[in-house]
């Protein structure tokens, strides 16, 4: 490469871009064009991604494989329009921690079914009506959902919840009271449970 | 394989873009432009074909946006009987940024041929696509507009 060619990149300066990228969420927010807002969330039980679009929260993921299988998913099943934009998760972020700090039992956060269809969506919809503090079965939730028999099926859809906490798939348990699968490890399932006054802390 | 959801393409590109808005405008209008840029990409986005070359399309955005500023420019400059010598100001004007002040007044396609190679950083099949010319004669054009500008650099 030429001198002059070096000279010519070397001129082409660089900036810090993250202000300049936070400002350009809010104005694709303002101009209607941000159909996803994302932003990483802190928990007791590890980093969440949350996501959002106009009509709600779409997903609460456990982000133990980091942020881009979440945003990869959304973009495939929803839009490509995802961007990082922390302002519109406050309310989510608020909620989840009083949650935590057992000051919440209630979620009051608009949901947006939109990664889950059919049969998964029934299942999720009936697991979100189980109030605090109780639980339910496989074989409950499937009832709920209109196909008592399909008990693995309810299974499978409780493991895809894409909104686990605030849809509280940790609320629903094998027959008889063993623990059975979550969809973030078990433990963490042990830990909603023990917050919520149903297994001794 | 689909689209990058919109924040991994703009954490991806915005370096090159950035770089590149700052050779052709200025240091003064990049931020504006760069924000031009992408807004325009993201309105476009979800209808982009998954196969695009996604440097290339967004620097041809960033081109037009950056064209924009120079005709906005070009309709404002107020006409002067004496040019100011060279090296008198202490401030560089808006827009002025070392070398590519200078790479200025090539002709267009030099011009925009340097741009995208050193400014964007694209390979020269890229620099192609984004002008819309075979690659030999993007190569063209940048030997030519090195050429040339190394001539007004030495003269």
């Amino acid at each position: 490469m030429s001198e002059l060619e070096k000279a010519l990149r070397r001129d082409a300066v660089v900036a810090d871009l993250d202000a300049l990228t936070h400002r350009f969420a809010e104005r694709a927010a303002g101009e209607g064009l941000l159909d996803i807002a994302y932003a990483e969330l802190d928990s007791p039980l590890g980093r969440l991604v949350a996501a959002s679009t106009d009509r709600g929260l779409v997903t609460l993921s456990y982000a133990d494989s980091g942020v881009d299988p979440v945003l990869e998913r959304l973009a495939a099943m929803i839009s490509p329009r995802v961007l990082e934009a922390p302002a519109r998760l406050d309310d989510v972020q608020r909620e989840v921690d009083e949650y935590f700090e057992g000051r919440r039992h209630d979620f009051d956060l608009p949901i947006d079914w939109a990664l889950v269809h059919g049969f998964t969506a029934r299942i999720l919809q009936a697991t979100a009506r189980i109030p605090f503090g109780e639980v339910s079965s496989y074989r409950g939730v499937a009832r709920e959902a209109g196909n008592e028999r399909a008990v693995r099926a309810a299974g499978n859809a409780l493991g895809a919840n894409p909104i686990p906490i605030v849809v509280p798939c940790h609320r629903v348990l094998r027959t008889g009271g063993a623990l059975g699968g979550y969809t973030g490890g078990v433990e963490r399932k042990k830990h909603l449970l023990a917050l919520e006054g149903v297994l001794p802390r | 394989m689909p689209l990058p959801p919109f924040q991994v393409f703009l954490e991806e590109h915005r370096d090159r873009v950035f770089r590149f808005l700052v050779a052709s405008v200025g240091p003064h209008d990049a931020e504006d432009c760069f924000q031009d840029t992408f807004i325009s990409a993201l309105r476009a986005y979800p209808r982009l074909r998954p196969d695009s070359k996604l440097s290339a399309w967004v620097l041809t955005i960033a081109h037009r946006k950056a064209l924009d500023v120079h005709r906005a420019r070009a309709r404002h400059a107020i006409p002067v009987d004496e040019l100011p010598e060279r090296g008198v100001e202490d401030q560089p004007r808006d827009g002025e940024h070392g070398l590519w002040t200078s790479a200025r007044d090539l002709p267009a396609k030099q011009r925009e041929a340097l741009l995208y190679r050193f400014a964007g950083d694209l390979p020269y099949a890229d620099v192609a696509a984004a002008m819309g010319v075979s690659e030999d004669a993007a190569r063209q054009s940048v030997s030519q507009g090195l050429k040339k500008l190394r001539k007004e650099l030495v003269g």
